[in-house]
């Protein structure tokens, strides 16, 4: 096993609302080995993008990372400076966001945008930096760089704006790349041209990336580990094969009950998990899942169940589970 | 790390000096295209474009005046009241005897003055607190925003007795109590408007690229906020030449017998019946000129945005 290049541990970010404390996440472990990929699924609201946040602190009042340490090459992100987390951001770890509609500056043409991180960190100068930028265009696929260069964004369509911003996520080939759902915004057709090429980018830089995602056939392609979370918590983690063949979670497990099979007869009926994604706000004491969990026992409404890890690193939080036999 | 053969290396080579010289070219070419851009914009709008020919002729006869103005503003060179077209006088003379049209001429230093100053300084001013105020939040926010409460709930009138009597009346004075008067109204648009440019995705993605406080004010914030700010204030410079005028009716600014349009509007409303001219022409001038700069606000607004360039 190589060194992880980030080391998530026990992660907690709360909002404070008028109606309560929101636990957006609540005990969030993992590790991040150099160059492999981990997946975070789960629903909206299940605190992927506010995991994704918190570990470059970009969490904004009222919500607060009140505890946990995130490790990037033995430094813990939470207690840098702002100086120094600055410095990281957008180049050693860097982002791409959900809606390229609107991630991008409508004053500024898509060079300069690509070029701004480059000055800033890297240092190069104007020219460089646009002789830079033009280059990464054409990496990520932008046909005539060198005109589309001085265009702004209102003039690339969202699959092209999505390129624009994977080459400025790239531009100063970051450690890590944190992919926030960046096709849910796009065309079908586009999806996949995306996340082949984030793919490709990511293997050929050999950086780590961490992809927020709900489909699970990406999480299926892509991923090396997976990352399954509902209301804030952990559910599963684990490789990702491990956790396809054999899911412990009753959440795992429903989710991937609701993929739809081609070969299923069409008036086969579509199966969803019942009930609504339990809001973290002054939860009930017991599994946050256990409302919606067609295996609940007694139990399950009186303790939270703590993550229990088998002899292949393949996590899960739920009392059944382990009573079913698992390796624990 | 070691970047593979296909992706071009990490932090390129510097280019070669001409391939620099090339790029700043390009660079040079790209400004020059984007400036024609945004003026064949602004020329979309005839309205904008009409405004801004009239003001700069306006300007223009007010720098000129010690050398165009037919009769020294000041001189009784004709009867009172004389009608427009007599004595040599192509708009007459005032209660006074006094050239109309140089009275005009001269009238536009002061009040292009009194009109554009305290709002740009206003306008600069308001930039500052009201960004600061509503990118930072919480206590910054409440500090400036309750001083500029209390500058609203100074009346203009009593605030220009004020600085008057600290100082001395006349242009200055005006021009302070104004600025004093109008940053409360601009500062809160800039704010409302810095908040809601704050939550845009692209600003939460520059910081996730590291950019500072400082660099998302200047680069992100700024230029996505400031178009309605442009509008406003170029309306409010017509606005402030009234006011101004206002204030010079009350004595506080422009002394007689210094020609301003304001005071020439309030020295002709006592013979209005009998001179109606020694009135409406300052006041058509007035009217004109508010409502140009109104119209080369909007136009700025389709200028300054690339959105709405044309191709």
């Amino acid at each position: 096993m190589a060194e992880p290049i980030l080391r998530v541990e026990g992660l907690k970010t709360q909002f404070k609302l008028r109606a309560g404390t929101l636990k957006a996440v609540d005990g969030i472990s993992f590790t991040l080995e150099p160059g492999k990929v981990l997946c975070i699924v789960g629903e909206s609201g299940s605190g992927k993008s506010v995991t994704a946040q918190s570990i470059l602190r970009l969490v904004e009042p009222p919500g607060r990372v009140v505890e946990g340490r995130v490790l990037y090459r033995d430094k813990d992100l939470l207690t840098l400076s702002e100086r120094e987390i600055e410095r990281i951001r957008g180049d050693r770890i860097c982002m791409v966001f959900q809606d390229p509609m609107t991630s991008l500056n409508p004053v500024f043409t898509i060079g300069e945008q690509i070029a701004e991180g480059l000055r800033a960190h890297q240092g190069l100068n104007r020219a460089a930096a646009r002789a830079r930028a033009i280059e990464l265009l054409k990496l990520v696929g932008i046909p005539n760089p060198e005109a589309r260069c001085d265009d702004y964004p209102h003039q690339f369509s969202g699959g092209m704006r999505q390129r624009a911003l994977i080459a400025a996520a790239i531009a100063c080939e970051p450690d890590i790349l944190i992919a926030d759902e960046p096709t849910t915004a796009l065309d079908v057709t586009i999806q996949a041209q995306i996340l082949k090429l984030l793919a490709d980018l990511q293997r050929r830089l050999n950086s780590a990336m961490i992809l927020i995602t709900h489909d699970l056939g990406v999480v299926a392609n892509l991923a090396d580990q997976v990352l399954v979370m509902y209301a804030g918590r952990m559910a599963e983690y684990g490789d990702v094969q491990t956790v396809f063949r054999d899911p412990k979670h009753p959440y795992t497990v429903g989710l991937m009950n609701s993929i739809i099979r081609l070969e299923e007869p069409r008036d086969a009926e579509l199966r969803s998990i019942p009930g609504a994604p339990l809001v973290p706000i002054n939860p009930p004491p017991g599994c946050g899942f256990r409302f919606r969990c067609p295996k609940a026992i007694e139990r399950c409404s009186q303790e939270a169940p703590e993550p229990r890890v088998d002899r292949q690193g393949h996590a899960f939080a739920c009392h059944v589970a382990e009573l079913n036999g698992a390796q624990a | 790390m070691t970047a593979q053969a296909d992706i071009p290396g990490r932090a390129p080579v510097a280019p070669d000096r001409r391939t620099a010289w090339n790029i700043r070219r390009e660079r040079m070419r790209f400004h020059v295209r984007t400036l024609k851009l945004a003026w064949r914009t602004y020329c979309r709008d005839k309205a904008a474009l009409i405004a801004l020919i009239f003001l700069v002729a306006v300007a223009l006869i007010s720098i000129l005046a010690p050398w165009i103005s037919p009769h020294d503003p000041t001189e009784n060179v004709a009867n009172i009241n004389a009608p427009p077209g007599s004595e040599g006088l192509l708009l007459g003379a005032d209660v006074d005897g006094r050239d109309i049209l140089s009275r005009l001429f001269w009238g536009g230093r002061i009040a292009l003055l009194v009109g554009i100053g305290p709002t740009l300084a206003a306008t600069i001013i308001s930039l500052v607190l009201g960004l600061v105020a509503g990118y930072f939040g919480r206590w910054v926010d409440q500090i400036i925003m309750r001083l500029m409460d209390i500058l609203f709930a100074f009346p203009l009138v009593l605030m220009a007795i004020v600085i008057a009597g600290i100082m001395e009346p006349g242009v200055p004075t005006i021009i302070i109590a104004i600025t004093v008067a109008l940053t409360p109204y601009i500062a809160r648009l800039v704010r409302t408007t810095t908040m809601s440019v704050k939550q845009q995705p692209y600003v939460e993605a520059a910081r996730a690229g590291g950019a500072g406080s400082l660099a998302i004010l200047v680069r992100y914030i700024l230029p996505n906020m400031i178009a309605p700010v442009i509008v406003y204030s170029t309306t409010l410079i017509g606005l402030m030449m009234v006011v101004g005028s206002g204030l010079s009716f009350l004595g506080l600014g422009v002394q007689p017998p210094d020609a301003d349009w304001g005071t020439m509007v309030a020295e002709g409303r006592g013979v209005l019946k009998k001179a109606p001219h020694a009135t409406i022409f300052p006041g058509l001038v007035i009217v004109l000129v508010s409502l140009s700069f109104s119209f080369i606000g909007d136009g700025l607004r389709d200028a300054l945005d690339p959105r709405s360039r044309v191709r």
